[in-house]
């Protein structure tokens, strides 16, 4: 693998994971005998594993890039976490002892991106010396896994997942998932039901509708049409139900919706069927009926699915809490226990690296923690003795003794998702077109159908009745019920080809009418990582050679800081130091050659120097500022910052040149926010605020009327997530918050937002035009039908073209505007 | 034309049983994930089975 070589694949990105390469970076896998550009040592370590395993058929399957490998570098460190899976006492939770004494368990798998994942990972874990057998769901991310304990424990199972870039966690099913589990399961039995039985129905549908006349003897007609009613009764009852729930519902809260016509027209339909089929005279509808239920079936289905897709993760809020904890017994001794099984007043002990199992105060050690899971802010905070701490966070240096306050539901943690509730509840409902016209319509057509009936009892009794049907049958809102979900259907599919995935089914509609878009900063806006942008000698050393000694003090570090180094370090040849220590919330200091360097906070760093530098000598007050410094003198000035995403300007452009309102909501209070909300231009910053905050402001300006699309990533983003009346995520948010928002931004392409938005529009329009036409349609057939003069095949053309028009002008939301698709 | 009498009950039976399969695989977990199966099926890491002399030339190969 020779890097100068000119045959070198041409690739824009990383060959692995697709994000650009940094300049000059030099990493290569040779894959399929060509040697592939990779971004990081990250990415170049998954991929040889791969190309080691034989596995490199994965590339050449997959239809979207892998999700890009966390730092591989501390890998004894969570080497010690998956270890904590191995006891007995933690498994007793999600491990199943099998009859052959093999062990079974179900997983949940981060970084699962497309079915090629499925296939790399089945094949990587197979091939394990002790696994009997491994299986991956692509729906829903779970693998289960058996294995024989006497050759090979789970944690080398998790770390083989790791080698190839996918995190796993144990898999604790909770009653939310097992409740969405028969859901599916009983919508499939639903479209079942439907499916097979419309297929029969349909083909004696034929036999009438051809033998309508002459040339069918009546027995065998009536023999037909009852037959066509044992199939057509499971349809009505068992797959149409959720439309008459529905429609139950709807009369008892007085606010109608799509539901109450549907039932109508399936019932009414069915109800006249039986009647024409016992009494031997009329028409019978049983094709109509089932076909209906069945499509209208594949659009709920395919909704929920959608729906679904992003709650795949498992209980989140578990995920975030460690399985296991270390527990000082009464004699001193240490014991490992299962996290939940934790005691207010226990005294645990907290590696650095590891998650604190449950909310509490220090009482023996410092460190750094790591609250970004809460806060969304990446710099870790120092704690010393007496300082609380949250369950949830990471600690980031050294090892920490911590007394357990608060666990389970009184924790700080749940307190997020009680807020989340509440949140949920107070969500303003979206009023949809499509639910008001119908509102109408239903009304409407039910005053006219029972004039119509009035009316005609006056004229001719015995046929009121089958006048009156043929009313509600032709106005059978067929083309009204699929003006507004076919739009949907092809828009929700446009944009997901393009990166966006919609939820809940208001989306598209509250994304047209939005004012306000509310974003928060970091991991939104910006990146969500430190990255080195200025260095500043100041002494005659080069920037590189200061470059070099930082990188050689920050090598062990895993404090985002030093993160930002790490990259440095893996580019060029590194210096070795040593005597390393670490100085909690201060910096680093170390030996290079025999001489003594320090790296922090300036006060920290010139503490030996004749000059004495603080903050204020930086060479800017933007971002966040270290000095490098030996013990005679200053050496140089590293800036670091979070940049802004590289759409990020472009985006909040086009969404201003739209009309909408932009708005930053963050809890940073740095200086780096008003350096973010210059260079992206926006006015409207409000920074500092707490979850509560932020979900009060919001609720604030719903209040006065604004139509908000919020997008954010992290935990402490879900109250606000769930409180918006349009909630986006972004796809590398916590899974928590992708189940908790109406969307989500899977590719993190902030410029998807404004074509969404048009996209929205558009749809928005489309459905006008449709209900436009239906209404037409039915201001044409109803007096027809009232004045008796429609027959049954003209009902029956007359729908299905209304209905294809309403699909065709649908299907042209199936692609992007011109402008957006050349991007 | 009276064979119909026979075998639309027969036809409706059938669908029973498509109906009663279904189910079964349904409350059986075969459908819990419709996505994989689709595209397993495309991955060919099969190429050792295939006979040399059946394999279609390979372009050739840069020079490392």
């Amino acid at each position: 693998m020779n890097a100068s070589e000119g045959s070198l694949h041409q690739e824009s990105g990383c060959f692995h994971c697709g994000l650009d390469i940094p300049a000059g970076s030099e990493f290569y896998t040779v894959i399929g005998g060509q040697p592939r550009q990779m971004c990081c040592p990250g990415c170049q370590a998954v991929a040889q594993v791969i190309a080691d395993g034989g596995l490199e058929n994965y590339y050449k399957h997959r239809t979207s890039e892998a999700a890009s490998p966390e730092s591989i570098s501390a890998s004894e460190q969570l080497r010690a976490e998956f270890e904590l899976y191995d006891h007995h006492s933690v498994q007793s939770h999600f491990v199943a002892e099998l009859a052959d004494g093999s062990r079974q368990a179900t997983l949940v798998i981060e970084g699962i991106t497309c079915a090629a994942c499925v296939w790399l990972l089945e094949h990587h874990i197979s091939s394990l010396e002790g696994v009997i057998a491994a299986s991956v769901n692509l729906t829903n991310h779970r693998a289960r896994v058996q294995w024989d304990e006497q050759k090979i424990h789970l944690s080398d199972i998790f770390i083989a997942m790791h080698s190839i870039g996918y995190q796993g966690h144990p898999y604790h099913p909770d009653k939310e998932e097992q409740l969405l589990e028969q859901e599916t399961k009983r919508a499939m039995r639903r479209l079942g039901i439907a499916g097979v039985f419309t297929m029969q129905i349909m083909m004696l549908a034929v036999a009438l509708y051809t033998g309508a006349g002459a040339s069918l003897e009546t027995d065998y007609e009536n023999f037909i049409r009852w037959a066509s009613l044992v199939l057509a009764t499971p349809v009505v009852f068992y797959a149409s139900r959720p439309f008459f729930q529905a429609a139950l519902r709807d009369l008892r809260t007085r606010h109608l919706t799509m539901d109450l016509p549907v039932s109508i027209a399936i019932g009414g339909a069915y109800i006249a069927s039986i009647w024409a089929t016992v009494t031997a005279s009329g028409e019978v509808y049983y094709d109509s009926v089932s076909m209906f239920t069945f499509f209208l079936l594949i659009g709920r289905f395919l909704e929920m699915k959608a729906r679904h897709r992003t709650g795949k993760a498992g209980n989140a809020l578990l995920n975030l809490l460690p399985a296991s904890a270390i527990l000082y017994t009464d004699d001193g001794g240490e014991k490992i226990v299962a996290a939940n099984e934790l005691q207010q007043g226990n005294r645990i002990l907290v590696k650095p690296g590891h998650t604190i199992p449950a909310d509490g105060v220090i009482v023996k050690g410092s460190s750094s923690i790591d609250e970004s899971a809460l806060t969304g802010e990446y710099l870790p905070l120092t704690k010393r003795e007496g300082d609380k701490v949250v369950g949830g966070t990471i600690n980031v240096e050294n090892p920490i003794d911590l007394e357990v306050t608060q666990v389970g539901a009184s924790s700080q943690l749940s307190s997020i998702v009680r807020l989340l509730e509440r949140a949920h509840e107070e969500k303003p409902r979206v009023a949809r077109l499509a639910d008001t016209v119908s509102g109408y319509f239903v009304t409407a057509v039910l005053i006219v159908a029972a004039t119509v009936g009035l009316v005609w009892w006056q004229i001719n009794p015995d046929h009121a009745f089958w006048v009156t049907l043929s009313v509600l049958v032709i106005t059978c809102p067929c083309a009204l019920s699929l003006a507004t979900p076919t739009a949907l259907t092809a828009a929700t599919g446009t944009l997901r080809q393009h990166g966006l995935l919609i939820t809940r089914g208001h989306v598209l509609e509250s994304l047209a009418r939005a004012t306000h878009i509310v974003f928060d900063k970091t991991g939104t806006l910006t990146e969500g990582n430190l990255s080195l942008h200025n260095t500043t000698p100041l002494a005659k050393m080069t920037a590189q050679e200061c470059l070099d000694i930082a990188a050689a003090l920050e090598v062990h570090s895993e404090h985002p800081i030093a993160k930002a180094f790490h990259r440095l370090s893996q580019k060029h040849q590194v210096i070795a130091a040593d005597q390393l220590k670490n100085h909690v919330g201060q910096g680093l200091e170390g030996s290079i050659a025999g001489k003594r360097y320090f790296i922090g906070k300036p006060a920290f760093a010139t503490q030996l120097c004749s000059q004495q530098l603080d903050f204020t000598d930086a060479p800017d007050t933007e971002g966040q500022w270290l000095l490098l410094a030996s013990e005679t003198e200053p050496l140089a000035w590293f800036g670091l910052n979070d940049p802004a995403r590289k759409q990020a300007a472009n985006m909040v452009q086009q969404l201003q040149s739209m009309g909408l309102e932009v708005q930053m909501l963050t809890g940073d209070s740095s200086a780096a926010v008003k350096h973010i909300a210059r260079q992206l231009k926006i006015d409207a910053v409000i920074s500092g605020v707490s979850p509560e905050q932020k979900l009060q402001h919001i609720q604030q300006l719903q209040d006065n009327g604004a139509q908000l699309i919020m997008v954010g990533d992290g935990i402490n983003d879900i109250p606000v997530l769930a409180g918006a009346q349009t909630s986006i995520a972004m796809g590398s948010a916590t899974d928590l918050a992708k189940t908790n928002a109406d969307a989500v931004l899977i590719s993190s392409e902030l410029v998807r937002l404004p074509q969404a938005l048009r996209l929205a529009r558009r749809t928005r329009a489309n459905i006008r035009q449709n209900l436009g036409w239906a209404i037409l349609y039915n201001l044409i057939a109803l007096p027809l039908a009232a004045a008796g003069m429609i027959a049954p095949w003209m009902a029956a053309i007359g729908m299905s073209v209304s209905s294809l028009v309403v699909v065709g002008n649908a299907l042209r939301l199936t692609k992007l505007d011109r402008a957006d698709r050349l991007e | 034309m009276s064979i119909i009498y026979l075998l639309i009950p027969i036809a409706i039976i059938l669908a029973g049983i498509a109906i009663w399969g279904f189910f079964w695989s349904v409350n059986n977990g075969q459908l819990d994930d419709l996505e994989s199966p689709a595209h397993s099926i495309l991955y060919d890491d099969d190429e050792h089975l295939i006979p040399d002399d059946a394999k279609p030339p390979k372009p050739a190969e840069k020079p490392e």
